[in-house]
């Protein structure tokens, strides 16, 4: 296998070592290049979009397809099952929702209070569907199939369900990669709802199987925040819209320095299984550009 | 030529079912790597310098899609091809344990080299947790993975070499 010997038919042939040598010396200079400038973002991604997102799109769209009919005949029968319980649910919640349309008035009277008046109903959003995941099994992100000629913009929060699933780390003409909060890079400055206390959530991998994510560096002098306290985006927060509800606080321990706090919280989001987010289109002004 | 084209094709196939179906299909979160298979037996088939080509291309696809930095993904791939096409000379289409040894080995230095310079490096030091929650199940699942994968990219394999082989004869 000596490189020198070359093969007939065959006019000019590099040896693969100097081959690997240019290939490794481009990688590097393409790593230098993206760390330091945006200069390949743009067309690179311009020409990715066109290849390759259709193909994404359509994949899903029929593995989606697929797997909706072997649901819904699984789902069928249990379904009628359950119909019969949900009739006698609906009874006696008709009854609790009386209860609750009062309750409702007090409600909006303590938001008033609260100055949340103005939460994330007022955004301009626009809805998108997940058709690619993150290839490897590293990282938490996934591709959408909406992108800059839509209006999208990096760092574009993305919600679903009511809660904050990300944002935009990266995008084409036709489609966004969406890093999910949980992701072992992400880190989210968040404040409890109650106390407007502010602490730091942090994706990581180890806790992406259990479903919850870590906070950290929660100032809680007063010793009120508990289990179950509603955890949003922070006002101080420069990428995220202040506000977006990320999950419920499900345990909580002091750290040794006995200043802070850390625990686990419990996303709105169901990751797993992410498949139409809702991207605000407005990004967080913050001062200084 | 048509090699080329076919197999450039097929890594782009892979990347494609890699970030849709595959993950619909994956067990407790963890996808199998279709692009290890690919770059690995184009790699121990036809040697270093297809290994390698097939390899940036890939990474190249991974990165403008998923990677932080552009280059990363493509280093990785490269060199596996590249280390895959040093063993062409002990490849025998019959033998079916040596492919599935290489990519697994593959596989799991590809794992190994992403856990270090992404998350060792970045203050994680868990290696446990990593090895077996990730890095052995992703092992494990690429290579049953392979068992059913490695026969078709054999056929195809074959399929051009005999027209190669014709179409070189014509030559001489």
């Amino acid at each position: 296998m000596s490189p020198i010997i070359k093969r007939k038919g065959e006019k000019f042939t590099i040896p693969s070592k100097y081959l690997l040598l240019i290939l490794t010396i481009l990688c590097c200079i393409l790593m230098v290049i993206t760390f330091t400038t945006n200069l390949f973002r743009g067309p690179l991604n311009a020409l990715a979009g066109y290849i390759v997102v259709p193909f994404q799109e359509g994949i899903t769209n029929v593995a989606g397809w697929m797997g909706d009919r072997t649901d819904e005949l699984e789902q069928l029968r249990e379904v009628l099952k359950i119909n019969q319980e949900l009739q006698d649910k609906v009874d006696a919640l008709t009854i609790e929702n009386t209860k609750l349309q009062q309750e409702k008035y007090e409600l909006n009277y303590l938001r008033e209070l609260f100055e949340l008046y103005d939460n994330y109903e007022q955004y301009e959003k626009t809805g998108a569907r997940v058709i690619a995941r993150e290839s490897g099994n590293w990282y938490h992100s996934f591709t959408i199939n909406k992108g800059y000629d839509d209006g999208l913009r990096l760092d574009n929060n993305v919600l679903a369900g009511g809660g904050l699933v990300g944002r935009i780390t990266n995008i084409g003409p036709n489609w966004a990669t969406v890093t999910s909060i949980i992701d072992d890079d992400a880190n989210v400055s968040g404040m409890i709802l109650a106390t407007s206390d502010n602490l730091i959530v942090s994706g990581d991998l180890q806790l992406m199987s259990t479903g919850n994510i870590r906070f950290q560096q929660l100032v809680d002098s007063s010793n009120k925040v508990v289990a179950g306290d509603k955890v949003v985006t922070s006002m101080i927060s420069d990428k995220y819209l202040p506000g977006i509800l990320i999950g419920y606080i499900s345990s909580i321990e002091k750290d040794s320095n006995n200043l802070t706090k850390s625990g686990y919280l419990t996303p709105l989001v169901d990751f797993e299984h992410v498949e139409e987010v809702l991207v605000i289109l407005e990004n967080k002004e913050i001062g200084g550009e | 030529m048509k090699r080329n084209m076919i197999f450039t094709l097929l890594a782009f196939l892979c990347f494609l079912l890699q970030s849709t179906l595959l993950k619909k299909i994956s067990f407790g979160g963890i996808t199998p790597n279709l692009m290890v298979i690919l770059i690995s037996s184009v790699g121990f088939m036809k040697g270093r310098k297809a290994g390698l080509t097939i390899g940036f291309f890939c990474g190249i696809l991974q990165d403008i899609f998923f990677g932080d930095v552009i280059g990363f993904y493509s280093l990785l791939y490269l060199y596996i091809g590249f280390g895959n096409g040093i063993f062409r000379k002990y490849f025998y289409p019959e033998d079916i344990r040596m492919p599935i040894a290489l990519i697994a080995i593959s596989d799991f230095t590809y794992s190994l080299l992403c856990y270090i310079l992404q998350f060792l490096l970045n203050a994680k030091f868990n290696f446990g947790f990593y090895l077996k929650d990730i890095i052995l199940p992703q092992m494990v699942y690429t290579i049953i993975v392979t068992i059913a994968v490695y026969p078709l990219i054999l056929m195809l394999h074959k399929k051009l070499e005999t027209q190669e082989k014709r179409s070189e004869k014509k030559f001489v």
